[in-house]
């Protein structure tokens, strides 16, 4: 017999508890992101754009490579809605083509740079032993100069990997690879941090004194809990990754010329801009589009995941 | 008072009359002048590329220039020595120039033979790196016989002796100003290679490398009331589409050079009405060499060599069916414009070259293409792919990265999907493609692909170095570190034999028949197919007058006429 | 501080010596031959022999040293005997490291293209954060306001749209439409009276409004969440309590240590003035120091890039101790000992 209350389910309350909505962390952190009217929109342009470049090519079926030589430099029509450049191929189909690329290369070289760092940030900061020359290492990344060693790397590689993979599989794998290795600092400074302070929390030593093995400690513990700003960095990374992508196209040292990404066909419209600006708005439009509304995302989910913001 | 009044007005009028109506040298003011590849030394014979040897042609001059029709007109020379006149000996082992007198350089000593004898050694010395050394080929010895009388002796007959000092790639330097520069030496003297002292109608006063050079009038230039224009602003740097909208948009620059942008740019820009785009044709070919060895690099050390004949391009039809699928005039239409012509020959020009039996490639003909490879046996696939015997029509196509380039070779695939072949499109960039990079496999020497594409040409007029490119000894091979010219792997011992008897003709008639079978027999057989005559396009505004566009030198060679059109 | 100081200064030393191994190593394997721009009709003999007397015959480990010394020894050597007056022993013999392609000394074109850099790289960096702070300033302290909503909308779209797009439009405004501005920056002109200085920021305009831009959007955002973690403290609650006036308390206190964080971003920034840029020099033609790396990788020069990439490299390391340092400084609470 114990004054403990039984958990007899009768009374008021109870029915009270049972009729609140059940709360959960992403309930509220999708609540937090609902009222920054930017994020809203940026998501819904967003999936607009990955809906048009998902679903576009089958409902619009030109060829986006086919040369219609004969309509060459035309303005907008509803054969082709936006115009043709000046070997005759479509515009819109090489715009919807080109996101399918940029989008691709920038959810994956976005991924690959997630990975590395948040590999490093973790192992850096759970093992002591690691922390000082993994940091030393990310300090060397970050004093490289990044732009004329991509350059380089992409013309040294650029032609082997055509050989292994095909051409268009190479370069997409070298761009990737390239983009990837070299953002991923940021990320892994900030885990590192993360995990620093996380490792000395309760939970992680009632599991340690469990005797938890440490991969499983990071796993379940630590890994969780770096979620909100490895998130962050993502939609950063995935803007800095399209932004990349099409700056080295529009240097010319992207995809082959018979690849349309958006950079690439900036870099193909530039000298016509005054024949056909068409062919430089759209592309433009769509990376700049795509870029601030994943940075309008990235935005909102700062401020979602944030617990001294959230809620107030 | 009245007699000194008449007198001073009979002085004056006088005055008027008597001097012509010479403009005063420089009185046009400064000249603009902008090359999108920019000028990164003034010495030609250490130059880095065409940029370099025209922007110098305005300081240095030869011997003697090409005109606009490729003839030759002297500059330093009192008149081209010929057989006729004694100049040339009659063995043809010698060439004996006069030199002009009273020429004074423009720091106002004396020009003299002494100087042409000094470039001689300049440029033959073994390590001085430089460019222009094929030109003095054959020479045994230059010597001065007098000061205004220059000998130069071979070793061997030449029909052509016009390789030293011809033409501004080997121009006359100062022997005070370079003495100390021979050899090793050569591109340490900066001071000398960024401001040569010359005889031509402009001296150096700034030079920044790979930016801006500023010239001045040269005040002792030998021509009275010339140069027209005061001083130039040579920029360099951007690219050729925003050249083209600086002269005929915007109107910030007098003349651009190389106007290498699609032609409905060009059209568009010059309705704007600021400026006019000069074309002249020249020896520049764009053409498509067909590999007649085996690229595979399952091959090892001996891919693309004479052991492996290719899998397919070997059948006369596949090479025959390729150049007649071709719609050349639609190349021209997206690429060139008025820059470009159809041409069926590799050896288009002069007009005494240029042969007529190969028309037939001026009219894309499908059918035709189709029938061949049908009559040879190759048969479509289920992919729409040309088969025969389990080797598919399958080409790797090549060539420098350029946009036109990119164009043409997006036109080409379109074209030869029609007739059932498959093409693959890859670009190299110009440094490693042009490159001699031991190695790279991807310099146009190796032709590790199928096919190739770029452009070349040759200097001056005579084509008999040119036409030698497809000997059997031009082959390149890891014998010769792939040091040689004749990509396609063309080996006829009767064009040999031409080629031989070539180098012992002497009459003009005669060369140019040679010529003609040497270029017949290589456009008969289909090792290289070419595709468009190119032109120089360069834009000058339209205040600038005396401007004749010439693709057989430097396009300046007659910057001293040029001279700004007042609106009347 | 100083043991702070010492210690990253001397930890800096083995990184630069692995950035440059890593810099030359790269480089040194890079594909291209400077001989491929001169025309076709120089045969290969010649080729051959203009690459021997570029220095291209030497094994790696070789030039490897060689270009150490230069760039350590030699160089430095020369801009203190240029400086000072002084004549070193060997002053004649002294290997430089010179470009392939013009053949003079690297270290001149640098000096050459760098105050080009300074003033437009440079000046849209300052104008920048000119714009930036009050930007950020006042929307933290309206946060959620209509003017925080449309400076963070200017934040977000200067940091989004690239500048390749931007200036091309801006290009097509300005120059060909309206024929306000020059389109091609001309490197010679020199400022000597009133009229020649409005053509200097008539050519300077749009390759700074274009930078400026992208500055100022990032800069902006570091003000404003600065400005806001600082805003919700506890002494600014107390200077109101004291009854200062509001723009004391924001403009005096909260906006100095605000500034603390956004100084060492700008600090971390300044290397890219140097480096950055390299797509607005291209499309207007700056002859910048961007401009001069661009036209070295195209034109396969190798020295130039491995120096000039190199140089970059020092700027970067330095940079980031002195950003670390000031915020040192600046900040108190911060002790690195």
């Amino acid at each position: 017999m114990t004054d403990a209350p039984t958990s007899n389910n009768t009374g008021p309350d109870t029915d009270m508890e049972a009729l609140k909505p059940h709360r959960s962390l992403w309930y509220d952190v999708w609540a937090q992101f609902r009222t920054h009217r930017g994020a809203l929109a940026g998501a819904a342009v967003f999936a607009l754009i990955l809906l048009a470049v998902g679903v576009g090519p089958y409902l619009h079926t030109v060829d986006p490579t086919y040369l219609d030589y004969r309509s060459k430099n035309m303005d907008p029509n509803w054969a082709h809605p936006f115009g043709t450049d000046n070997l005759g191929r479509d515009m819109l189909a090489q715009v919807l083509a080109g996101g399918r690329v940029s989008l691709a290369v920038g959810f994956t070289a976005m991924g690959l740079s997630l990975l590395v760092g948040v590999l490093i940030g973790v192992l850096a900061g759970f093992f002591r032993w690691l922390d000082g020359p993994l940091m030393r290492l990310t300090d060397l990344f970050l004093a490289l100069p990044l732009l004329p060693l991509l350059l380089v790397i992409i013309m040294l590689f650029r032609d082997t990997l055509r050989r292994a993979f095909g051409p268009e599989t190479g370069i997409f794998l070298l761009i990737v690879f390239v983009i990837g290795i070299t953002s991923w600092m940021q990320t892994a400074r900030i885990v590192r941090g993360d995990v620093l302070a996380l490792k000395e929390r309760e939970f992680v030593l009632a599991a340690r004194s469990i005797g938890t093995r440490e991969r499983r400690v990071i796993t379940r513990h630590i890994l969780p809990n770096v979620l909100s700003p490895v998130m962050v960095s993502a939609t950063l990374g995935l803007a800095n990754a399209i932004i990349t992508e099409s700056a080295l196209s529009f240097l010319g040292l992207g995809f082959p010329s018979d690849f349309p990404t958006w950079g690439r066909l900036l870099f193909d419209g530039k000298d016509f801009l005054t024949l056909t600006p068409s062919r430089v708005i759209w592309p433009g439009l769509a990376i700049s589009l795509t870029v601030l509304s994943v940075n309008f995302m990235g935005d909102g989910l700062r401020d979602a995941l944030d617990p001294r913001i959230r809620g107030r | 008072m009245l007699t000194s009044r008449k007198l001073l007005m009979t002085a004056a009028a006088a005055a008027l009359l008597a001097t012509p109506a010479l403009a005063q040298r420089g009185a046009d003011g400064q000249l603009n002048i902008l090359y999108w590849q920019a000028p990164s030394i003034q010495n030609p014979y250490l130059s880095g590329g065409t940029k370099d040897i025209e922007s110098s042609s305005l300081v240095l001059e030869p011997l003697a220039y090409y005109n606009e029709t490729g003839a030759m007109v002297p500059a330093l020379a009192a008149e081209i020595p010929t057989v006729e006149n004694g100049g040339v000996s009659a063995d043809l082992t010698s060439i004996t120039w006069k030199l002009k007198s009273g020429v004074v350089w423009s720091d106002g000593s004396a020009f003299t033979s002494a100087d042409v004898v000094f470039s001689g050694d300049y440029c033959m010395h073994p390590e001085g790196g430089c460019n222009a050394s094929t030109n003095f080929t054959d020479v045994a010895s230059i010597e001065a016989i007098d000061e205004l009388t220059v000998k130069i002796t071979f070793g061997v007959a030449k029909p052509f002796p016009y390789g030293p000092f011809v033409g501004t790639t080997v121009p006359i330097i100062q022997k005070a100003q370079f003495e100390n520069c021979m050899g090793a030496k050569a591109p340490e003297c900066t001071e000398q290679n960024f401001g040569p002292i010359g005889t031509g109608p402009f001296k150096v006063t700034e030079f920044k490398a790979n930016d801006v050079v500023l010239y001045d009038m040269n005040e002792s230039y030998r021509e009275e009331g010339k140069p027209h224009f005061s001083n130039i602003l040579f920029k360099g740097g951007g690219d050729a589409a925003s050249a083209a909208r600086s002269v005929l948009e915007t109107g910030e620059f007098d003349y651009a050079w190389n106007l290498q942008v699609e032609p409905e740019i060009l059209t568009q820009m010059v309705a704007a009405g600021k400026g006019i785009v000069v074309t002249a044709f020249g020896t520049s070919v764009e053409r498509i060499m067909v590999q007649s060895t085996n690229p595979d690099s399952a091959l090892g050390d001996e891919r693309g060599t004479v052991k492996h004949p290719h899998p397919f391009l070997t059948d006369a039809a596949v090479r025959k069916a390729l150049s007649l699928a071709i719609d050349r005039q639609i190349l021209v239409d997206a690429g060139y414009g008025a820059a470009g012509q159809v041409t069926c020959n590799v050896l288009p020009a002069p007009a005494v070259y240029a042969s007529t039996a190969n028309d037939w490639c001026k009219t894309q003909d499908i059918a035709g293409a189709n029938k061949l490879l049908d009559d040879a046996g190759w048969v479509r696939g289920s992919d729409g792919v040309r088969a025969k015997d389990g080797v598919r029509l399958s080409l790797l196509y090549q060539t420098s990265t350029n946009s036109v380039r990119q164009g043409t070779q997006a036109l080409l695939k379109q074209m030869w999907g029609e007739i059932g072949i498959e093409t693959e499109l890859k670009n190299i960039s110009a440094s490693v493609f042009f490159g001699g990079d031991q190695s790279s496999p991807d310099t146009f020497q190796k032709f590790f692909s199928d096919i190739e594409m770029y452009t070349n040409n040759f200097d001056g007029t005579d084509p008999e170095k040119y036409m030698n490119s497809w000997t059997c000894k031009e082959i390149p091979s890891p014998a010769n570190q792939w040091l040689g010219n004749n990509m396609p792997r063309f080996c006829d011992p009767a064009y040999d034999a031409l080629a031989v008897e070539l180098s012992t003709t002497a009459s003009l008639e005669k060369r140019a028949e040679l010529a003609k079978k040497m270029n017949d027999m290589l456009m008969e057989y289909g090792a290289i197919i070419p595709l468009i005559h190119r032109g120089g396009v360069s834009a000058h505004a339209v205040t600038l007058g005396g401007v004749k566009m010439n693709e057989w030198d430097s396009e300046l060679w007659n910057v001293k006429d040029w001279h700004r059109i007042n609106p009347s | 501080m100083f043991r702070y100081t010492i210690r990253r200064l001397l930890f800096a030393i083995p990184t630069l010596i692995a950035i440059s191994f890593i810099i030359f190593a790269l480089l040194d394997l890079a594909p291209g031959d400077p001989t491929a721009n001169l025309p076709l009709t120089i045969d290969a003999k010649t080729r051959e022999q203009i690459r021997i007397s570029l220095g291209l015959g030497e094994p790696f480990h070789i030039r490897y040293i060689a270009w150490l010394n230069q760039f350590f020894v030699n160089e430095p050597l020369n801009i203190v005997e240029q400086w000072f007056g002084i004549e070193f022993s060997g002053s004649a013999e002294r290997l430089r490291i010179r470009s392939w392609s013009t053949r003079s000394p690297v270290v001149d074109l640098i000096i050459e293209r760098t105050p080009q850099t300074l003033w437009v790289v440079g000046m849209s960096y300052v104008v920048g954060i000119l714009i930036a702070i009050p930007i950020g300033v006042i929307s933290a302290y309206r946060q959620y306001s209509w003017i925080d909503q449309a400076g963070t909308l200017f934040s977000m779209i200067g940091f989004s749209v690239p500048t390749f797009f931007t200036g091309l439009v801006l290009i097509v405004i300005f120059s060909v439409n309206l024929q306000w501005l020059p389109m091609i920056y001309d490197t010679t002109h020199k400022v000597t009276d009133w009229s020649s200085f409005l053509f200097q920021v008539r050519q300077m305009a749009m390759p700074v409004m274009v930078l400026a831009l992208f500055n100022a959007a990032q800069i902006s955002r570091f003000m404003r969440s600065s400005m806001l973690d600082n805003l919700n403290q506890d002494y600014v609650r107390t200077a109101r309590a004291k009854g200062m006036k509001e723009h004391v308390v924001v403009l005096v206190h909260v906006l100095r240590n605000s500034l603390i964080p956004v100084v060492t971003v700008i600090a971390l920034g300044v290397p890219q003035i140097f480096g950055g840029a390299i797509i607005t020099e291209q499309i207007f033609r700056v002859n910048g120091l961007g401009a001069l790396l661009i036209g070295g990788i195209e034109a396969a020069d190798i020295p130039l890039v491995q120096t000039l990439t190199f140089i970059f490299a020092v700027l970067i390391v330095g940079f980031n101790l002195i950003a670390d340092l000031v915020y040192g400084i600046l900040d108190p609470r911060i002790r690195y000992d």
